[in-house]
C-alpha cells in the first residue's frame, strides 16, 4: 500500500520508467479500434459510400435505360441482379447511383445541423443567462411547426433543387441538436471540475475545448446519427412533392415512393430501395452506438 | 508544526520570491466582503439571500486559518468569493498588498495564479473523461507551460501526494477511491504553485482513517511548499487539529476570530460555546442528553435584526435585537475577538463588563 503513505512518497518520480498516459480522445480511438462490431459496420458504411462515389464504374447497367418488355422483373432476370423497376431500368444500378444523392441528403443536413446546432447549444448551455434565453427561445420558434411541414415550407420558399433541399433539412434538424447540446452542457457546466478549471486560470475557450466537449459530444453524436435515416426519408418526401430530386434522377426515397404502386406486382423489388435506406441507417446507428460506448470510459 | 505558530512570522529566508509585502504584510486582507444572491420568495417577491454579509478578516503568511460554522452559514460562498469565482457585491480583497480588481492592483486572473482551491466533492471536481494526470497537468498547460513540462509537473506532484504516477496517472476518476481522488485534487490545486490554498470541506467526505492521512499530507505539503491555508470545515476536531487560527461564521457574519487554542479553551461567543458543547464527549460521565442549541439557523433571506444569533441565544436581551455587535479590532495573530454584546464594555447588556472593569 505504498500509494497511501501519508508522507510524501518513498519513490522518486524521475527514476520511475514513464508509462504513457493516453489522453481521452486517444483512448476513445484505441477503444474504437478494438471494437470489432463497430469496425464491421463502419466498413459497410465505407463500402456504401465508395459504391456511390464510383457508381459509374461499378453499376452493371445504365440506370436511365428503360425497357418496355423488362418491367418489374424478378431478381436475376437477364443478369439484372436485383431485377428491374417499373420502367424496366436495372434496380441495382439505380440503387448504386441513388446512393450518391441519398447519402448526400442523409449526411450533409445532419452534418450542418450538428455543427450549427451543437455549437449554438454548447454556447447557450455554457453561457447561460440572456445568451441562453436568446438562443433557446429562437430555436423554440422552429418547434412550433411539424418537421415535414417546415422542410416543405423552407424548400418551397427557396425553390426546389437538391442544394435548397439540404439547406431546408439542415434548418429542420438544427433546433433539436441545439436543444440536446444545451441540455448536456448545462448539466456539465455547474460541476466542480469546471469551477476548478476556471480557478486554475483557464479561459472559456480552453474549458469548453478540454472539459466540456468530451462530456457533451456523446449525446449529440447519438442523436445526430439517428437523424441520418430521417433525413433520407424527409428528402424523398421533398422529392415526391417536386421540391428535391426530379425523376428520372435515381434517389432511394424517390424510388421507394414510385415503386410503391407496384407493390402487388413484385413486392421484393419494391422493398429494395427501402432496404438500402434501412441498411445505411442501421449501420450509422450501430457505429454511433460504438462511438458512444468508446467515449464512455466508465464501461 | 503545530499551534505554536500563532505569533511566529515566517523566517525571511523562507519567503517566496514572489513575496511583495514582506513577512509582516498579511497574505490576504478581506474588507467588508458581501454577496447577496437574488432569489424569489414563495409568493413571488424578489428577495436577497445574504450569504456573506460584511465579512472582514486577515490571513497571515504561512498560517492555517480554520473557518467553521453550520451548513448554510456562507463558508463555501466565502471561499468562492476569495477566488473571484463568483463576483462579490461589495468589499475588497488585498492579496500581499495588492488590491484585487483595482487598476493599480492585480487582476482576478493574477490572483488565481497564487490562490487555488480544493473542493469538497472529490468526484465532481475531477473531469470524469480525463485521465487524472491530465487533470493535474491542465493548470500548468493553460498557463502556458509546454505539454511535456506540464506532464512532468503532474507526475512529480502525483508522487508528492503519495500516488505512483505510473499506476494512477492513466486512470480515470471513477477508478480511484475517495481518498485517492482527493489526493489528485490536492495535486491539481498545487500544480500551478499557488501561495495560498483554499480547502473547502476538503476532507469532510472522507472516512476517518483516510481523513487523517489526507490531513497529515496537507500538513506535510504546507511545510514543503511554504503554503498558507484557508481551511473550511464543519468538523471542529479537524479544524482544531490543523488550524493556527479559527474564524467562526454564523449566517454570513463572523462571530468570533482568534488563535485556535484560545477559541477552543476559552470561547467567548455563545454560538462558539454551543458549537463546542455539541461535540460528543469521550467521557461517558460528561455525556449530554440535550443539544446545546436546537433547530436550524434563521433564514438568511430575512435574518434577525441586531445580533443574528439572538433567536437561539440563551443570553439574548433587548440590546441584542437593537444593535449589531461589532467584532472588535484585531491587531496580530494572537488577537481574540468576538462579536457579542456581552464582550463589549458598555454595550448595555446586563452581562457586559462595565467600562471601568474593562479598563
Amino acid at each position: 500500500m505504498s500509494h497511501t503513505a501519508t508522507a510524501p512518497a518513498d519513490f522518486d518520480a524521475a527514476a520511475l520508467p514513464q508509462t504513457k498516459v493516453r489522453g481521452y480522445w486517444q483512448s476513445v480511438g484505441y477503444r474504437l479500434r478494438h471494437d470489432p462490431v463497430t469496425l464491421v459496420f463502419a466498413l459497410i458504411i465505407l463500402a456504401i459510400v465508395l459504391a456511390a462515389v464510383f457508381a459509374p464504374w461499378i453499376a452493371p447497367f445504365d440506370p436511365y435505360k428503360e425497357s418496355v418488355i423488362g418491367r418489374l422483373k424478378p431478381f436475376g432476370w437477364r443478369n439484372h441482379i436485383l431485377g428491374t423497376d417499373e420502367l424496366g431500368r436495372d434496380l441495382l444500378s439505380r440503387i448504386i447511383h441513388g446512393g450518391r444523392i441519398s447519402l448526400l441528403m442523409g449526411l450533409v443536413p445532419v452534418l450542418i445541423a450538428t455543427l450549427v446546432g451543437g455549437t449554438l447549444g454548447i454556447i447557450a448551455g455554457f453561457a447561460g443567462g440572456r445568451v441562453n434565453t436568446a438562443i433557446m427561445r429562437t430555436t423554440d420558434v422552429f418547434y412550433a411547426f411539424p418537421s415535414v411541414l417546415l422542410a416543405v415550407a423552407i424548400s418551397g420558399a427557396m425553390g426546389g433543387g437538391v442544394a435548397n433541399g439540404m439547406i431546408a433539412l439542415s434548418m429542420v434538424f438544427t433546433p433539436a441538436l441545439c436543444r440536446i447540446g444545451e441540455t448536456a452542457t448545462s448539466q456539465v457546466r455547474n460541476l466542480d471540475f469546471i469551477e476548478a478549471a476556471r480557478a486554475s486560470g483557464a479561459g472559456r475557450f480552453a474549458i469548453v475545448r478540454y472539459h466540456v466537449l468530451g462530456n457533451v459530444l456523446g449525446p449529440i453524436f447519438i442523436y445526430a446519427s439517428s437523424l441520418i435515416s430521417v433525413s433520407i426519408l424527409l428528402a424523398s418526401g421533398l422529392s415526391f412533392l417536386g421540391l428535391g430530386v426530379k425523376p428520372p434522377e435515381p434517389d432511394w426515397g424517390l424510388m421507394l415512393s414510385t415503386l410503391r404502386q407496384s407493390i402487388y406486382v413484385n413486392p421484393w423489388i419494391c422493398a429494395m430501395p427501402g432496404a438500402a435506406i434501412f441498411i445505411t441507417s442501421i449501420c450509422f446507428n450501430l457505429v454511433s452506438d460504438g462511438i458512444r460506448a468508446a467515449m464512455d470510459v466508465r464501461m | 508544526m503545530s499551534t505554536t505558530m500563532n505569533d511566529t512570522a515566517p523566517h525571511p529566508d523562507d519567503l517566496d520570491p514572489r513575496d511583495r509585502g514582506g513577512p509582516a504584510q498579511p497574505l490576504l486582507i478581506v474588507n467588508d466582503l458581501r454577496k447577496h444572491f437574488r432569489v424569489k420568495t414563495t409568493d413571488g417577491k424578489p428577495a436577497a439571500v445574504k450569504a456573506v454579509d460584511g465579512v472582514s478578516f486577515t490571513v497571515f503568511k504561512g498560517e492555517t486559518l480554520g473557518v467553521v460554522g453550520e451548513s448554510g452559514c456562507g463558508k463555501s460562498t466565502l471561499a468562492r468569493l476569495l477566488l473571484h469565482l463568483i463576483a462579490p457585491d461589495a468589499g475588497s480583497l488585498i492579496f500581499d498588498g495588492d488590491e484585487v480588481g483595482s487598476p493599480d492592483g492585480i487582476s482576478a486572473a493574477d490572483l488565481r495564479k497564487q490562490v487555488q482551491m480544493v473542493f469538497q466533492d472529490s468526484y465532481s471536481s475531477l473531469n470524469p473523461r480525463m485521465p487524472v494526470q491530465d487533470s493535474v497537468a491542465f493548470g500548468p498547460f493553460v498557463n502556458g507551460t509546454k505539454r511535456t513540462d506540464s506532464r512532468r509537473i503532474a507526475r512529480d506532484l502525483l508522487t508528492k501526494v503519495g500516488l505512483n504516477p505510473n499506476l494512477f496517472g492513466p486512470r480515470y476518476p471513477h477508478e480511484l477511491s475517495g481518498g485517492q481522488k482527493q489526493r489528485v485534487n490536492i495535486a491539481r490545486a498545487l500544480a500551478i504553485s499557488p501561495r495560498m490554498v483554499l480547502l473547502d470541506e476538503a476532507v469532510s467526505a472522507l472516512d476517518k482513517s483516510v481523513e487523517a492521512q489526507v490531513l497529515n499530507l496537507l500538513r506535510a505539503l504546507k511545510a514543503s511548499f511554504n503554503l498558507t491555508y484557508l481551511f473550511i470545515s464543519h468538523d471542529l476536531n479537524v479544524v482544531q487539529y490543523i488550524s493556527d487560527r479559527v474564524l467562526v461564521m454564523y449566517l454570513g457574519h463572523i462571530v468570533e476570530l482568534g488563535p485556535v487554542d484560545d477559541i477552543f479553551s476559552r470561547p467567548r461567543h455563545p454560538y462558539t460555546r454551543a458549537l463546542l458543547a455539541s461535540r460528543p464527549s469521550m467521557d461517558p460521565a460528561r455525556r449530554i442528553e440535550e443539544a446545546p442549541i436546537t433547530g436550524d439557523p434563521p433564514s438568511p433571506i430575512d435574518p434577525p435584526s441586531g445580533c443574528r444569533f439572538r433567536t437561539r441565544c440563551a443570553h439574548a436581551e433587548a440590546v441584542c435585537a437593537a444593535a449589531v455587535p461589532a467584532l472588535g479590532e484585531w491587531r496580530d495573530r494572537s488577537t481574540h475577538v468576538a462579536a457579542c454584546h456581552i464582550e463589549a464594555p458598555g454595550s448595555g447588556h446586563s452581562l457586559a463588563p462595565t467600562q471601568s472593569q474593562a479598563a
